[in-house]
């Protein structure tokens, strides 16, 4: 099988960095900022952008970051095997709050429908913005994300593997499959 | 006297002669054998006989026909599980000639009207010699005798009375009924359960009833009334009957008792001499039985015993029960197994194909023993000239899974379904009749016409 | 992970190690539901559980409901008193009745032993089928919760993924008629902690050999071997008539957690009990209401546990499991 990279890790810090930039603009500033993850690979994302945050605003100590688990929200739950679900940890309050969800990779746009679902469940927003990593299009919900790591076209029978050092010991996004062009 | 009143040598020439072709005797020796007039008329080698229907026995085991000393025909009172005619076929299957009605029917078998009855429906059935049990005590009670010498001067000529299915606890009734049948050479079958120490008892009291938490049927309740038993069949001067054996102190109470001298017999079930307890593990009530299936041990110390002559013979318990009797609850299912047509299959596994029994010795266990036991005539006679024409065919080499189509009883509570069992019936013949041919069943109205031939 | 798929929770005992700590760790992600400003999950929509209970239980039946409601799942309560069920009608019935109305889980509480069992091997309804207390069998949910609350108490909010080995506990009482004790003896035992029974000699089975646990007739003893976990099981008053002990006096005397044995305890240890109590019998009214009492908790863990086994069971293919 025949995969070529897309993403080095070099790449990745990079676009991280970008987009944390992005959403400090978008919110003019750090206040009242949450970053929620969404296991397992979000969750990295969300810590290294809230990192990255605090670092381009030294002021910016309360910028908030979390988990929020999706499992028990998803809509496939009837099909194929039992999920186990991850941890949520919602860092306080998020009423009035701007949320921003973090991804690995945007798809179908389910798992974010589920994530929005849970929030709601948690408290009410003010604003929720969607920040991934990769977008590789496909959407079957009208959805889209805010803060694009890097736009992916790909083919349904392509593989996208994304690899983080903290959960995989290395780090890049390749593409994997589908028809040799 | 005999129990075949009807029987006369002219009412038997008119029977279909049948000629069996190289059996192998329980002996182990091979020989032709012509059945006609209702007797084994002639064996040996290269016999013909005009008109006689020939059977090819090339490696079929013959045995006597078999005796169940322990059977449930459920009629009068459940016809819905097993009536006479459906027991008796069940029986026939099974290679059995004769069975030994149990008295737990409703109305009770305690009384010289019932058993009478019960007597009339197997001769009309004809497929067995069906002969009644009678109740130790009225109604199955426990407080009160019921009439014993009457049933054992009616036509049915009960000599084998027991309240099967309850102990009768009471020690000095019990006292009062080996005495008592002393009279006529009766015989008391103690189905041998301390009531108190099993109330509400599910399975064997062991390592197993108390992880599933089923409430224990510890192996001493019986074990005490056997010891009870013995005793005072002893200080009495009777006999004693103990049904189903189910444990290894049992075993060893017994052989006790007869190295003392004490006129005790002991009967053993095939179930208990093949299943353990780890069965009741998924709770399937097809595995429910009193006495309740028992250890590893247990079985194996059975097997001995039958094989040294401790316990005398083996008996079914052939248990009927409708479907919803066995489809429900652990606790709410009924006790009992069906077991005449799987009998001679599970001895088989159980103490032939193990070397500890020849089938010389399945006959005496089966046969000679159990009607010996019953006082019962006609039946249970070595396979010589002369003899009755009470016989069984039996493949020892087959081999089958077990299923519902080889029950002929009316209810399937049988533990074997699916089970791999040696061995096959391939004809029972009763009275010169064959009952099973080709290991079918034949038809009850034959059976009853040549029957009726008979007493004619 | 395949070994999530449950298709039943009949038993403890064929519970595997990772398969109890994973729905431990589900039951804290339940347990944080409780937490939030919106207490239901939409997981189970759809779904319909049928608490079927031979055996009154208002308790179980109640923190059931609880459970699968708090996870969306439409639930029908199916009491057997003064049903159909006590003019006659059977087990098989019963059930063929609810697998018609679509039941996808069924928790039952009955009388008998092994009619769970019986109920999800019988091909009379196609469920998940929950043991909630079977005769004297087992009590998994009881079971499960104890060891979520022992391990909430020992590692508080670190306990995910956290087993229980090396934990002590002493299980007090009528360990014969006991279906939380069997369920207790072998989910702790999995988890690793070290179990010792105390019991008058007439309320240990027939044959223990085979437990994997320590046996013994001296509450005092037990005690002074400083247990960091005590349960003590409710004895039930019609024991005395059937001569497991002589009287209720008595039997408080040689095996109640008296104020005297709590007040011996380490203050680090835990008292448990499955409730119903029987104040001034089994445990005294201090022991029950100390700090070291679980009691109160135990109730609220049992809906997580519970919430995490009905997702565990209901949710997934069914044909995977
Ligand atoms: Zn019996």
């Amino acid at each position: 099988m025949t995969q070529h990279t897309v993403l080095t890790q070099a790449d990745i810090t990079r676009a991280l960095t970008r987009i944390s930039h992005e959403i400090l603009e978008s919110n003019h500033g750090p206040a009242n900022l949450v970053i929620l993850g969404i296991p397992t690979r979000g969750v990295i994302l969300a810590r290294r952008i809230a990192e990255t945050i605090r670092r381009i605003e030294p002021g910016a100590t309360d910028v908030r970051v979390g988990s929020l688990d999706v499992t028990l929200y998803r809509d496939d739950l009837a099909h194929g095997r039992t999920r186990t679900p991850a941890q949520t940890l919602v860092p306080g309050r998020i009423d009035g709050a701007t949320v921003v969800l973090v991804d690995d990779v945007l798809y179908s746009g389910r798992t974010i429908r589920a994530a929005l679902d849970a929030l709601g469940d948690h408290g009410r927003p003010r604003i929720v913005r969607l920040a991934v990593l990769v977008d590789r299009g496909h959407r079957e919900l009208p959805i889209r994300a805010d803060f694009v790591g890097k736009n992916l076209p790909s083919s349904a029978d392509e593989r996208i593997n994304l690899h983080l050092t903290e959960t995989d010991g290395d780090e890049f996004v390749a593409i994997e499959g589908g028809r040799a062009v | 006297m005999s129990n075949e009143p009807h029987l006369s040598d002219s009412g038997l020439s008119s029977g279909v002669p049948y000629l069996i072709r190289g059996a192998t005797l329980p002996d182990g020796t091979r020989s032709d054998v012509l059945l006609t007039g209702g007797r084994v008329a002639e064996l040996g080698h290269g016999l013909s006989h005009a008109g006689a229907t020939v059977i090819d026995a090339d490696g079929l085991q013959a045995l006597p026909g078999l005796v169940d000393l322990h059977t449930h025909l459920r009629e009068p009172g459940a016809d819905q599980s097993e009536t006479v005619l459906t027991g008796s076929q069940a029986a026939a299957r099974g290679g059995f000639t004769s069975v030994f009605a149990m008295a737990n029917t409703s109305p009770t078998q305690d009384t010289a009207g019932v058993v009478e009855q019960v007597l009339a429906l197997g001769e009309r059935a004809g497929y067995v010699t069906v002969q009644p049990i009678g109740a130790v005590t009225k109604g199955l009670g426990g407080t009160q005798l019921a009439e014993l010498g009457a049933m054992a001067t009616s036509r049915a000529r009960v000599r084998v009375f027991s309240d099967d299915g309850l102990c009768v606890s009471d020690p000095l009734l019990m006292r009062r009924a080996l005495e008592y049948v002393k009279a006529f050479d009766g015989v008391i079958a103690q189905h041998s359960q301390e009531p108190r120490l099993t109330e509400k008892a599910q399975m064997n009291e062991g390592a197993l009833s108390g992880e599933l938490g089923l409430i224990g049927w510890p192996a001493v309740a019986e074990e005490a009334i056997i010891a009870r038993d013995v005793l005072l069949a002893e200080h009495v001067g009777s006999r004693l009957h103990v049904c189903h054996l189910s444990t290894a102190g049992s075993v060893d109470v017994i052989r006790w008792a007869k190295a003392r001298g004490i006129n005790v017999t002991a009967e053993v079930t095939p179930h208990h001499l093949l299943l353990t307890e780890d069965l009741v593990v998924g709770y399937d009530a097809r595995f429910k039985v009193n006495p309740p299936l028992r250890r590893r041990e247990d079985v194996e110390a059975l097997r001995a015993a039958l094989a040294d002559g401790t316990i005398d013979i083996v008996a079914t318990d052939h248990a009927p029960h409708p479907i919803e009797s066995k489809d429900c609850e652990w606790d709410a299912a009924a006790n009992g197994m069906v077991g005449l047509e799987s009998a001679l299959s599970v001895v088989q596994a159980a103490v032939v194909d193990t070397g500890q029994l020849a089938w010389a010795d399945v006959a005496r266990v089966l046969s000679a023993t159990p009607a010996r036991i019953g006082r019962i005539s006609g039946q249970g006679q070595p396979i010589v000239v002369g003899a009755p024409a009470e016989l069984t065919l039996i493949d020892p080499a087959a081999r089958r899974v077990f299923g519902r189509a080889d029950l002929s009883g009316l209810s399937a509570n049988s533990p074997y379904l699916d089970m791999a069992l040696p061995g096959r019936v391939i004809a029972t013949f009763h009275r010169g009749t064959a009952t099973v041919l080709d290991g079918v069943l034949r038809d009850a109205t034959e059976v009853a016409r040549l029957n009726g031939v008979l007493h004619g | 992970m395949s070994s999530n798929n449950m298709r039943h929770l009949l038993s403890t005992k064929d519970l595997s190690r990772d398969a109890a700590i994973n729905l431990l760790d589900v039951a804290e992600d339940m347990a944080d539901v409780a937490t939030r400003e919106v207490k239901k999950l939409p997981t189970l929509r759809g779904k319909t559980v049928v608490n079927l209970f031979f055996e009154d239980s208002t308790r179980t039946r109640i923190s059931f409901e609880a459970a699968a409601k708090r996870l969306s799942a439409d639930v029908i309560n199916f009491s057997a008193k003064g049903s159909s069920v006590s003019k006659g009608e059977s087990l098989k019935d019963t059930a063929q009745t609810l697998a018609e109305i679509g039941a996808d889980g069924v928790v039952i509480r009955h009388p008998a032993s092994g009619a769970p069992a019986v109920l999800a091997s019988s091909g009379w309804i196609d469920a998940g089928i929950i043991n909630a207390g079977d005769g004297t069998h087992e009590h998994p949910t009881q079971a499960l919760l104890d060891a979520f609350t022992i391990r909430r108490r020992l590692h508080g909010s670190a306990s995910r993924g956290k087993s229980l080995d090396g934990v002590t506990v002493a299980i007090v009482g009528d360990i014969l008629h006991s279906r939380v004790a069997r369920s207790n003896l072998w989910l702790l035992n999995t988890l690793g902690a070290e179990v010792t029974f105390v019991s008058p000699p007439t309320l240990v089975p027939a044959d223990v050999s085979g437990w994997p646990a320590k046996f013994g007739f001296d509450l005092d003893a037990a005690i002074d071997a400083q247990p960091e976990v005590v349960m003590m099981l409710r004895i039930q008053a019609e024991r005395m008539s059937a001569a497991f002990f002589p009287s209720s006096r008595e039997y408080s005397r040689a095996w109640g957690l008296t104020d005297a044995r709590f007040a011996r305890l380490s203050p680090a240890s835990i008292v448990m009990h499955p409730g119903p109590m029987n104040r001034g019998l089994e445990i005294s009214s201090a022991a029950a209401d100390s700090a070291r009492s679980t009691v109160r908790e135990q109730v609220a863990n049992g809906v997580s546990v519970r919430m995490a086994t009905l997702y565990l069971l209901l949710s997934g293919d069914r044909e995977n499991a």
